[in-house]
């Protein structure tokens, strides 16, 4: 057992009392030898016993222990522990607050091309538009050319029909005029009698019908 | 003394203080405790002031900090772990800062005494038990009952289990402490060692180029150390935390 001797010379003077090695046996002859207990000093402590198993020297450590380290973890719970949790918590909120916000803006920059993708196809679709209407009113604008003109040579073809009709007809008549000139001149020579105009007519008529 | 490397450890009285016979005195180890407290909550509050959107670099040690025991914490625990997550952050960041600290020459390892380590182990156990009754009542000694144990296994398993249970809060604490004496006596050999040699003349200088190149890389082992102790504390805060939310296995 270590009980040191600084221990022993001090338990001596209490009069046979048991050498028990913790601390408590100091507490009945503590008034009786205050005097003597503070002439020791860490030296004497120390003079043969291995510093860390003299049990004097336990009770100051345990009190002290109990003090600094009490205050330290009272300290700790509450200032240190809240405030770093604290600024650990508004960190992770912060970063999730940033890819939210990053989130978001890539979601409009892809609305944004989403938007430019649909007027391209619009200004497409558009262009081609105009474009068909363009070549169909091209077209149209050709048909009616085409038929105006059409129409202007159907005019002229019936025109120059006509006129050829006129002029056969006109020569059709010249045709029944002769040949009437030439029936009453032969009838005449024939049989010598004048002939009535009008019969003659009507009678080439009949023939040429 | 000055050769001496239990020295470091010894504990001096600076303001005596006694109370109802109890040696209750301000001494270094109580001076490093405070000023364990008081560097890692001021570091913690200073670089978190400015609670920057964008972490400047302390700011993003001390969130590095607090993330890595949350995941640590939320891995081990799972969600319902995280009420116990002031506790687990303060014993991580208060065993590591001690550790640092205690990494500087001349400077006193709060950690190197066990009564410390294992005050903070049964601050843990402690915790586990009373929550663990509190929240599972009788049902958190199914802890104990591991399932699918053939009946007749059962009360050997128990009798293991329990033993397991038992010795959790003394390697949790010895763990720490051995690390930190050991490494810290280490280096103060390695350490004396130059001291001793310089004294032997030009031939022990050049000799002393040894020990020194020593001292250097166990020092860089000891920050190692010191992080990975204060780191496997955590871990097994943790792990130990899960009992007491889920107990049966």
């Amino acid at each position: 057992m270590f009980v040191t001797p600084a221990y022993a010379q001090q338990a001596a003077p209490a009069e046979g009392e048991t050498q028990a090695p913790a601390g408590e046996t100091h507490a009945a002859p503590a008034d009786a030898h205050a005097g003597e207990t503070h002439t020791e000093t860490g030296a004497e402590h120390g003079s043969g016993v291995f510093p860390p198993f003299d049990p004097s020297t336990y009770p100051s450590q345990l009190l002290w222990l109990a003090i600094t380290f009490g205050l330290f973890y009272l300290f700790l719970k509450k200032v240190i522990v809240p405030r770093i949790g604290g600024i650990l918590e508004v960190r992770r909120d912060r970063i999730a607050q940033d890819l939210d916000q990053a989130a978001r803006m890539k979601e409009d920059a892809d609305a944004a091309v989403a938007a430019y993708e649909q007027e391209l196809a619009e200004a497409r679709a558009n262009a081609n538009t105009i474009g068909q209407s363009a070549r169909d009113s091209a077209k149209a604008n050709a048909e009616t050319e085409r038929k105006k003109v059409e129409a202007d040579l159907e005019a002229k073809l019936a025109e120059a029909e006509q006129r050829i009709a006129g002029i056969k007809a006109k020569a059709m008549s010249e045709v029944g005029n002769i040949a009437e000139e030439t029936a009453t001149a032969i009838v005449q020579q024939l049989t010598g009698t004048k002939v009535e105009k009008t019969d003659v007519s009507s009678a080439v008529k009949a023939v040429r019908n | 003394m000055a050769n001496d490397p239990i020295h470091q450890f010894q504990i001096a009285k600076w303001i005596p203080i006694e109370i109802g016979g109890y040696d209750l005195s301000f001494t270094n180890s109580s001076a490093f405790m405070v000023a364990t407290a008081v560097v890692a909550g001021a570091f913690l509050f200073v670089t978190t002031s400015s609670r920057g959107l964008i972490p400047g670099r302390a700011q993003s040690v001390a969130e590095m900090s607090y993330e890595f025991v949350a995941n640590m914490l939320r891995d081990a625990a799972g969600t319902q772990g995280m009420r116990f997550f002031p506790l687990v952050f303060s014993l991580f960041m208060f065993v590591l800062v001690a550790n640092l600290i205690g990494l500087f020459p001349y400077f006193f390892t709060v950690t190197s005494h066990i009564i410390v380590t294992f005050a903070l182990a049964l601050l843990v156990i402690g915790t586990v038990v009373v929550y663990g009754f509190a929240k599972h009542g009788f049902g958190f000694l199914k802890l104990f009952v591991p399932h699918g144990v053939p009946a007749i296994l059962v009360p050997l398993v128990v009798l293991i289990e329990v033993i397991s249970f038992l010795s959790r809060p003394i390697s949790l604490s010895v763990r720490l402490f051995a690390n930190m004496l050991a490494g810290h006596i280490t280096l103060k050999v390695f350490a004396g060692f130059v001291t001793s040699l310089i004294a032997f003349g030009p031939v022990g200088i050049a000799g002393s180029i040894l020990p020194l190149i020593m001292t250097v890389a166990i020092t860089a082992l000891e920050f190692l150390v010191a992080f990975l102790q204060a780191y496997v504390f955590a871990v097994l805060t943790c792990m130990y935390l899960n009992d007491a939310i889920h107990p049966g296995h």
